[in-house]
């Protein structure tokens, strides 16, 4: 097969497994957890970066290879004001213009608010921004961030950090199938069999965070989710079998046309 | 626009070639997919689907249910002009037929929807014209609009393309739906059958449909002529077409009508034929590749396919159609566009839907939603 490449904001990724930086018991655990994956994109929240505290910065901790996009975001912030304000600093403090955009007010089940995510990825994609929203699985929210240029859209697959895998997959269908830009199924993907039924479904790429970080052994986890995000992609690719559905003797529909 | 994305998908001799190449694996594949993509609808239609024909017309019925109920949509043409600038070579209108040629007056349009009205309970007017712009232009259309604007809830057009600026003003004169059929996407046939006049023009054509879109009409309607060139090849095109229309323009309805070129008046004979068993074929693929779409069939099909397909795929039906402007009042010596299949009084149709468990609607529509649409 050809090459498989995601692009995103001019950006080529050979890696569909994203990563979070989030929950993770050591900054060194975190490192090595994050070079297992192999990814190529790597989230952090803005608001967790002190530049003054060199041992409890984790951005000296991520391996600042060629190869790894960091993809700051703005959790923390509950409207698209301060989203912006935040995007703003983040291109400041870490050179890029890449944001994964989060605006959760709720702070129960960090539940995405689709109104200011709108508003937050017009106003960022008019400041020259590469945006990456994290939303609802909602088809129709997917569409409104395309007319406003977004660079992708981040469904979640289930409230962040349940672990409950595809919970939203019939929307997550109908977004695959009627989104333009790259769909990176976000949140709620608890098991590397859940990265793979995304991929299998067409995703293009997955982001895991928790379900890396709160693993008994990190490293390992990261491995397999690697694998199996590989895998998904591979059997989506490939074109899955058909499922067989039992026959059901009916009288025929069509003896009209005899 | 269109014709860019086009010449970037699989050309027309590779997507004849990949359709001829589907096997019966494809074909299940295709029917068990959660979401059907272009691959799927190409092993749907492919002769390796025939055997499938059944299974493929039990699985259109239950979309079609799910997505519709029991019901089918009526809609009834009204030809106005057939004042034409063009010669393509299959179509009664073609400039160099010698007949009279007709375009009615404001108050004979206003006959022609009255005699309607009395046929039957029609809401969703189609007018239709040839392709004249200089007998029937915008204006003409803008004005044929406002005179039957009182008598119908949900007006239509087929007529010639036009400028995104002129759809603009058209639907804010009360216009709702717009049906253009390409005829063929083959690019290169196209210019024969097509030789002169606007639609020699194919990319004016084609992306006509990128100018609807962006002018906020609410309905397209697509179609190919079916017995011009290869038909699975050109309903794949306009399936991709569709798509990627969808995916533009996705606050749009769409429709789609698959029109089997009938005699008429220029003595052309069809290149191919398509059976009854494969327009089914066609009609299921399409409805099991996009659930949604509205799926029309015209006077153009006999009362026996058209009373059967209704139920299994198809979503509305005209009837009792002229398709000679004036021909619903006074005027029966002009030339009719093509011969009809189905003479039934629109009753007939009506009750012989109802008598297959079906729902007969015939206004989906009200003057209310008529406001300025939303346009990026």
């Amino acid at each position: 097969m050809d090459k498989d490449i995601l692009t995103i904001g001019g950006r080529a990724f050979t890696s569909r497994l994203f990563v979070g930086t989030g929950k993770f018991s050591s900054n060194e655990l975190m490192r090595r957890a994050i070079e297992a994956s192999g990814s190529q994109m790597v989230t952090m929240a803005m608001k967790r970066i002190d530049m003054d505290s060199p041992e409890d910065d984790m951005l000296r901790h991520i391996a600042t290879s060629e190869a790894i996009q960091l993809l700051p975001n703005t959790s923390g912030v509950r409207d698209a004001r301060e989203a912006v304000l935040a995007a703003e600093l983040a291109r400041e403090a870490f050179g890029t213009n890449f944001i994964k955009l989060e605006i959760h007010p709720d702070p129960k089940y960090l539940f995405p608010d689709p109104v200011e995510t709108l508003k937050a990825t017009e106003e960022l994609v008019r400041l020259g921004f590469v945006v990456l929203p994290y939303i609802q699985a909602d088809p129709v929210l997917c569409k409104r961030l395309e007319d406003v240029g977004t660079a992708a859209v981040m469904p979640l697959a289930a409230p962040i950090g349940t672990n409950k895998g595809l919970v939203t997959r019939e929307m997550l269908e109908i977004i695959i199938a009627e989104t333009t830009v790259p769909v990176i199924v976000d949140a709620g993907l608890g098991a590397p069999s859940h990265a793979a039924a995304a991929m299998e479904l067409g995703a293009d790429a997955v982001l895991v965070n928790t379900a890396i970080a709160v693993a008994a052994d990190p490293v390992e986890m990261a491995r397999a989710f690697a694998e199996a995000t590989v895998a998904g992609r591979r059997a989506y690719r490939a074109g899955l079998g058909a499922v067989a559905s039992p026959g059901q003797a009916t009288s025929p529909l069509t003896s009209f046309l005899d | 626009m269109f014709s860019e994305e086009l010449l970037k998908l699989l050309s027309w001799e590779e997507t004849t070639a990949a359709i001829a190449a589907k096997t019966a694996a494809d074909v299940r594949r295709a029917l068990s997919a959660a979401h059907p993509g272009i691959e799927d609808f190409m092993a749907l239609i492919s002769p390796a689907a025939a055997p499938f024909l059944e299974e493929m017309a039990r699985k259109s019925q239950t979309l079609t249910r799910e997505r519709f109920g029991k019901t089918i949509g009526m809609y009834i043409p009204m030809y106005i002009t057939n004042a034409c600038t063009n010669s393509c070579v299959y179509c009664g209108f073609n400039r160099h037929n010698r007949f009279p040629r007709v375009v009615l007056t404001p108050e004979q349009i206003e006959d022609e929807c009255k005699a309607i009205r009395r046929l039957g309970p029609f809401e969703n007017l189609l007018i239709v014209t040839g392709e004249h712009p200089g007998l029937a232009g915008p204006d003409y259309i803008a004005e044929a609009l406002r005179v039957c604007r009182p008598y119908f809830s949900n007006l239509s057009i087929e007529v010639m393309p036009l400028s995104q600026d002129d759809y603009s003003r058209l639907v804010a004169e009360g216009l709702n739906g717009v049906v253009c059929f390409q005829e063929t996407y083959h690019r290169e046939r196209y210019k024969v059958y097509h030789p002169a006049g606007m639609k020699s023009r194919f990319e004016w054509r084609l992306d006509g449909y990128d100018r609807m879109g962006a002018a906020g009409v609410h309905k397209i309607g697509m179609g190919v002529l079916i017995g011009l060139e290869d038909w699975r090849t050109d309903v794949t095109m306009m399936a991709r077409h569709l798509l990627y229309l969808r995916k533009k323009y996705w606050r749009t309805r769409y429709s789609v009508n698959f029109p089997r070129m009938r005699p008429s008046e220029s003595g052309f004979q069809p290149n191919v034929v398509m059976t009854d068993r494969e327009l089914a074929q066609l009609t299921f693929a399409f409805r099991i590749f996009d659930r949604d779409v509205d799926i029309s069939v015209s006077t153009r099909e006999r009362p026996n396919f058209r009373d059967n397909i209704c139920t299994l795929g198809a979503t509305s039906l005209s009837a009792g159609s002229k398709t000679d402007p004036g021909g619903y009042h006074t005027y029966p010596q002009s030339l009719e566009q093509f011969a009809v299949s189905d003479e039934r009084t629109p009753e007939a149709v009506a009750s012989a839907i109802r008598g297959r468990g079906m729902e007969v609607v015939w206004k989906d529509w009200d003057k209310i939603f008529d406001t300025p649409p939303c346009v990026r």
